[in-house]
């Protein structure tokens, strides 16, 4: 998992509005979700950066971003150094090449009328003079045989799958036009628990073996922090500490982060009754209508009054590089 | 190594009086496919006040169980070819469906992982608490209003004299599950089934559910059946576990002995694929193959293709539950060589 220290995806000041609208004859525009407000990060070569948060912080539409489904309202992605948010046609197909998806159920994201041998394959319909046509089929074998399926069933279906199976041929169909980055969106969070280290450890050893690197977005954190180099947080739309996983898990530093660790809770009853935990009060707020200043400060127990109008920056706090946006750190 | 009646068998002492008394219980269900045997010879036992936790991974059988307890099976292609579900000592399975009527919601009542379906999307939140109170206490409009608003207060709903009017889309999934736990606490059940009550939740809503369903356990002193896979849950809060795999319970045990040295294959094997700090950049001891097809289960102990304690007789001959200490027991052949950490 050593990171060789050249970037390979740049993010820089990424911002994603989504319009709300009122009326149906007469629409009018009422406002904007603001999904992803700001996020800025590097990933290095071979390096696992791990991305979490709770529903509605805008982990899933960053996702969409880095894959160019979605454009961005601003800021730049570059990939290897081309900027990919204006890309367009050939040249899109071009850098999608280069990054992948695995997405979290591999229920609805294989379609269930086409073979398994399809779905690996279809990359390859796309994108045509990767391999020739008569040699897909043994490409595609192959790459069963790699995310540890049977490369006989390439003609079977889906539903002949178990969950974890299906999601190994997720994988095979993001390996296919052996990508350098692979953004796992939630990718073991639908499986059963006999399931999920199976998946984790066959990412693991993919990363190892091809040299990837994995954007990895889930809200377990003890999987993200078995996976990752580095760990980024997310809350409303915004990173609020990011640092190497020792760091962020060891020593977290934005009240947020502790008190989503604080949380999660720990597969060992010993010592139950004294261990002390920070339960947050409320809901986090609408990303409509974000707070003024530090997005946290509404639920936050340190918020004074300067946190409602200087919103703190996301900035290296310590010589290490572990960066939080905190005005008291 | 013995077979026994159900209180030993459960691994209990006898004496004391159980709440409820799951013994023997089948399920099954006719598929197109053929019969599916969801629940398969399923017994445990919950004492009043306490906390048991039901593991088990989707198709072991922990909420058709759970199902079955809150007599919620009741439709032509269910059958149950045999059991007891005692509670007090009276047997469920056996009472007509208007006596039954009377235990559910009353005394036994039962908390969804879905609230968004559970709860009625026409009706505001105070209706459907009230509810509760008009059909079961036959209170007038007003007074039941009255008591929703209390309730809402007491699972902490903001502003409840206001909110009660307002519809389940128009709360979030954590204040949704506060109105289904109210609806559910309305009437002072004893026993309280709560079906995967946080899995839809995010980590931070699940500790504020979570310490709600512990505050009002210490006040009102009832039991709970915790249905779950998280092991993380369980060792937050669960007095004893029962673990499920295939349709049968493959141990059973005091929460703080189960964590400590597991006495069945499967629950060892959970235990270990759990990510900890001491195996960072390790590959986790997964455990290997996929979970049973329910309508081709394995002979003998059906964790068998999976286990690394198999040995011929496993593939032949079920395990019963092995009596293995004063509360606990263990449906594997090899429970000892499993307790001492030796491998297979």
């Amino acid at each position: 998992m050593a990171a060789t220290g050249e970037p390979i995806l740049e993010v820089g000041g990424l911002v994603k509005h989504f319009p709300m609208s009122q009326g149906v004859v007469f629409r009018r525009r009422i406002g904007e979700i603001r999904a992803v407000d700001g996020v800025s990060f590097t990933l290095r070569r071979g390096e696992t950066l791990g991305i979490v948060g709770e529903s509605g912080c805008g982990k899933s539409t960053l996702a969409r971003l880095l894959m160019a489904l979605e454009r961005p309202t601003s800021g730049s992605v570059r990939i290897n150094g081309r900027e990919i948010t204006r890309a367009r046609g050939a040249e899109l197909r071009q850098v999608r090449r280069n990054i992948q998806m695995v997405m979290q159920d591999p229920y609805t994201s294989l379609n269930p009328r086409m073979t398994v041998g399809d779905i690996v394959g279809e990359p390859y319909e796309i994108h045509r003079k990767v391999v020739p046509r008569r040699e897909r089929r043994r490409m595609v074998q192959e790459l069963l045989e790699v995310v540890g399926l049977n490369p006989d069933h390439v003609d079977r279906y889906p539903h002949q799958f178990s969950g974890g199976q299906r999601q190994r041929v997720g994988i095979a169909r993001g390996l296919a036009l052996k990508p350098e980055i692979i953004i796992c969106d939630e990718p073991v969070s639908a499986l059963d628990v006999s399931i999920q280290a199976q998946v984790v450890n066959l990412l693991e050893r993919l990363q190892d073996e091809f040299g990837l690197a994995y954007v990895f977005i889930a809200h377990d954190l003890s999987v993200v922090r078995h996976v990752s180099d580095r760990i980024g947080v997310m809350y409303l739309g915004k990173l609020v500490e990011l640092g190497t996983e020792d760091d962020v898990c060891e020593r977290p530093s934005h009240p947020y982060t502790q008190a989503l660790l604080s949380a999660v809770p720990v597969p060992d009853p010993r010592g139950r009754e004294t261990r002390g935990r920070i339960v947050l009060q409320g809901d986090p707020p609408s990303p409509a209508k974000p707070p003024s200043g530090c997005r946290f400060r509404t639920r936050c127990w340190k918020a004074r009054d300067v946190c409602a109008e200087q919103e703190p920056a996301l900035q290296a706090r310590f010589t290490t590089g572990h960066a939080v946006a905190c005005h008291f750190v | 190594m013995w077979r026994s009646s159900t209180a030993e068998r459960d691994g209990r002492v006898p004496g004391g009086e159980a709440l409820l008394t799951v013994d023997g219980l089948r399920v099954e269900f006719a598929t197109r496919q053929g019969v599916v045997r969801a629940v398969n010879g399923v017994s445990y036992r919950i004492d009043p006040g306490e906390t048991l936790a039901v593991l088990g991974e989707s198709g072991s059988g922990k909420s058709v169980t759970a199902h079955a307890i809150m007599g919620l099976l009741d439709t032509p292609t269910v059958r149950v070819p045999a059991g007891e579900i005692r509670f007090h000592g009276t047997d469920l399975l056996g009472l007509r469906e208007d006596d039954r009527a009377r235990i559910r919601g009353r005394r036994i009542a039962m908390v969804f992982q879905d609230a968004l379906s559970a709860l009625n999307p026409v009706f505001t939140v105070g209706a459907q608490i009230g509810e509760m109170f008009r059909v079961h206490e036959g209170l007038s409009r007003r007074e039941a209003e009255r008591r929703a608003v209390e309730l809402m207060d007491r699972v902490r709903i903001p502003a409840a004299a206001q909110r009660m009017y307002d519809y389940p889309h128009q709360f979030s999934g954590g204040m949704r599950q506060r109105i289904m736990i109210a609806m559910a606490i309305a009437l002072g059940p004893e026993l309280l089934i709560a079906d995967e009550p946080t899995t839809a939740l995010d980590v931070t809503v699940q500790a504020q559910i979570m310490d709600l369903l512990a505050e009002l356990r210490r006040e009102s002193g009832m039991a709970m059946i915790l249905i779950t896979h998280d092991l993380g849950v369980v060792a937050d809060s669960a007095d004893r576990i029962v673990v499920m795999y295939g349709g049968r319970v493959v141990e059973s045990a005091p929460v703080h002995e189960v964590y400590q040295a597991p006495a069945h294959p499967y629950t060892r094997g959970l235990l270990e694929s759990i990510p900890r700090l001491a195996r960072k950049g390790r590959a986790l001891p997964a455990i290997e193959g996929t979970p049973p097809d329910p309508l081709a289960m394995p002979t003998g102990c059906s964790f068998h293709p999976r286990c690394s304690y198999r040995q011929d007789n496993c593939v032949t001959d079920a395990p019963p539950r092995y009596r293995i200490g004063p509360t606990r027991d263990s449906a594997c052949h090899y429970w000892r060589e499993v307790l001492d950490g030796s491998h297979g």
